[in-house]
């Protein structure tokens, strides 16, 4: 008999752990299996019985939920006022496309045989029976973008390292997710490590790079803790090490562990970090992808970049970019968090309206308040309006609309949100995580906090509109990196879209 | 959570398992906090001695992070998500709570990753979500 308790720090948070503890108490006999989340994180913690009819879920289950499961024989899958039936039935989770979160929720995240089981390891085999050149070109081909927020092409930049000559590439991994609202890299590492491990792999492969660095922010010690197992359990199979499933390519990957600045989740940043130094952005070109860490040819990519090559090398190229729209193929790992009434992840293929998302999907917000804001990728994203809502969530789209996909995330406000406060924010974080190497980022974070500030109070408000409005120009115009130059975003747009809340007068 | 007193000598073996590494000198400094709970004032002249830095680099590293304190903790962290996702679910309110009645041991994050069940909230590190001051007393005890 086997139960379902994830393990995920999300369903953590609300309890898991008491949960399972109190199935084992009341019954020792059943086989515990700690998986990941499905994703549908206001249903955690979410409890799935394997029956002979498949897996049965009951949600949410709270730890003094888990004797009237056991009264009411749950693990025949009986009814009980939690009872959700069938998990692959439950249409939140049925109507999804996933892809790169294929078997978050589903596999044992530490089980290589069950990682094997669930399609596994055969986009590794397939890359290892093509030259470089060919993986690259069926990366390329899929039309596979960045992730993490840039949405370069990842086939040109693997390209760029292939092609540049080094006797040491390094295969780095963006796990910095420090964009509030974002929580996919977080999700899949702890729910399906040896997809990103596999990732990291072909791409080692791909562009003759032995070894592979992952930077994982210290917020996240139980995404740590799960990937470091991840990495030893490849390490002892023939995985991992000097010859990659019995051929003659050597991989191997370590974890860094960030140390709380939000800058380093910027790539260059993040290579200094690596080195062991201040997290202040390098200027490029060089390009990392030429000198890169420790000034070699370095492949950068996000969590989820290289989470979804496994399976574009296993499923072929033309199955990924049969999904999606324009130039932006493939699905999105989309992430609704904050005042949403069912939040947590929605993977769909590009071209899916932000109504959708956050109505159909996310269900409003939580509070049953009237919604007003939603912020779409990050601290540095735009808010927009409930005007804006049929926008496709693609790359281009979004920033035809004047925001930025980024990476994915989705905060939902109430109407209890203040525009105002919510820029004024913007530029306090921007103050707070600067690096502090360009005067624009550095200086003028402070004086736009200030300014808002002052717009806020009322002092001399169409003046300082203006002004605000020219310091957002020298700061997109003249920032090194994203923190400095997009911080105007969240500014402008809740300046554009919300000018009610930019009059001076109290909401 | 449990530190270890501060030993130089103890200090030098750890620092000494980094020799291999490539670029340690955060890896060192977050070794450092692992084991003693801080950054001890001696530790920036042991780790710029034990890889050929300045102090001055080590310093400069020191300072850069959030994460890393020159002082030791107090019996119990607590540390608030304040960004937005979790301003979006009354994170603001909670912040003034706690700091009202933990002032001392609370310190603002921005994200731990938990952002569909905000607030989020770490205490002594462990997650917590939906906090509620009652759900990070209980977490304290």
């Amino acid at each position: 008999m086997r139960v379902f308790v994830p393990c995920d720090s999300a369903a953590l948070s609300v309890g898991a752990d008491e949960v399972a503890a109190a199935i084992a108490r009341l019954d020792s006999t059943i086989e515990i299996v700690r998986n990941g989340s499905r994703g549908a994180l206001w249903l955690e913690t979410l409890v799935e019985v394997e029956t002979p009819a498949g897996r049965i879920a009951y949600a949410p289950v709270r730890p003094e939920d888990v004797q009237s499961l056991f009264d009411a024989d749950f693990l025949h899958g009986r009814a009980h006022p939690l009872l959700l039936g069938k998990t692959d039935e439950i249409q939140w989770l049925a109507s999804q496309d996933r892809v790169t979160f294929a078997r978050v929720g589903i596999i044992d995240p530490l089980s290589l045989d069950d990682y094997r089981a669930h399609g596994g390891l055969i986009g590794l085999r397939k890359a290892l029976n093509l030259s470089g050149e060919g993986v690259i070109d069926e990366v390329t081909e899929s039309g596979l973008r960045g992730r993490g927020g840039a949405g370069f092409p990842a086939g040109i930049k693997w390209r760029t390292v292939a092609q540049t000559y080094s006797n040491q590439k390094y295969i780095c991994c963006n796990a910095d997710e420090g964009d509030s609202g974002t929580f996919a890299d977080r999700m899949l590492i702890e729910g399906d490590p040896f997809t990103l491990i596999e990732g990291m792999t072909i791409a080692g492969i791909a562009v003759g790079a032995t070894a592979g660095i992952v930077y994982l922010r210290s917020e996240y010690p139980h995404a740590i803790a799960t990937l470091q197992k991840a990495i030893d359990i490849a390490r002892a199979s023939d995985w991992l090490g000097s010859r990659v499933l019995g051929t003659t390519h050597s991989f191997e990957i370590q974890i860094r562990v960030g140390a709380g600045s939000y800058v380093c989740g910027e790539e260059t940043a993040m290579l200094e970090s690596i080195e062991g130094k201040r997290g202040v952005v390098r200027a490029k070109p060089p390009l990392p992808a030429i000198e890169g860490l420790f000034g070699q040819p370095t492949v950068i990519n996000n969590v989820l970049t290289l989470s979804t090559v496994p399976m574009i090398l296993a499923q072929g190229a033309h199955a990924y970019k049969a999904r999606g729209v324009g130039r932006s193929l493939g699905t999105q790992v989309f992430q609704l968090a904050g005042n949403i009434a069912r939040g947590g992840i929605v993977e769909k293929a590009f071209g899916i309206t932000l109504d959708e998302l956050v109505n159909t999907y996310g269900a409003g917000t939580l509070t049953g308040r009237p919604l007003r804001a939603v912020q779409i990728g990050g601290p540095l994203g735009a808010y927009f309006s409930t005007a804006q809502f049929e926008t496709s969530m693609d790359y281009e789209s979004l920033i035809a609309a004047g925001g930025m996909l980024g990476h994915g995330g989705v905060v939902v406000f109430d109407e209890s949100v203040d525009l105002a406060v919510q820029a004024k924010f913007a530029m306090e974080f921007c103050a707070i995580e600067s690096c502090g190497k360009c005067t624009p980022c550095r200086v003028g974070s402070t004086r736009g906090a200030e300014t808002i500030d002052l717009i806020i109070q009322g002092v001399r408000v169409d003046e300082n509109k203006k002004l605000l409005l020219d310091l957002c120009e020298v700061m997109t115009d003249g920032s090194l990196c994203a923190m400095g130059g997009l911080t105007p975003m969240p500014v402008k747009s809740a300046m554009i879209n919300f000018p009610a809340d930019f009059t001076g007068a109290a909401r | 959570m449990k530190y270890s007193p501060w030993s130089h000598e103890a200090a030098l073996v750890l620092l000494a398992t980094l020799r291999e590494e490539k670029g340690p000198v955060l890896m060192a400094l977050q070794l450092m906090q692992k084991e003693f709970g801080y950054v001890h004032k001696e530790c920036v002249e042991l780790i710029a001695n034990s890889f050929n830095k300045s102090r001055a680099d080590v310093h400069g590293v020191l300072t850069f992070y959030h994460d890393l304190r020159t002082a030791p903790p107090g019996e119990h962290q607590i540390s608030i998500c304040v960004a937005e996702a979790c301003q979006a679910v009354g994170a603001r309110g909670l912040e003034k709570e706690v700091k009202a009645k933990f002032g001392n041991e609370t310190t603002d994050a921005f994200c731990f990753g938990n952002c569909a069940l905000g607030p989020a909230v770490m205490v002594d590190g462990k997650l917590i979500g939906r906090a509620t001051l009652a759900k990070i007393e209980k977490a304290r005890l």
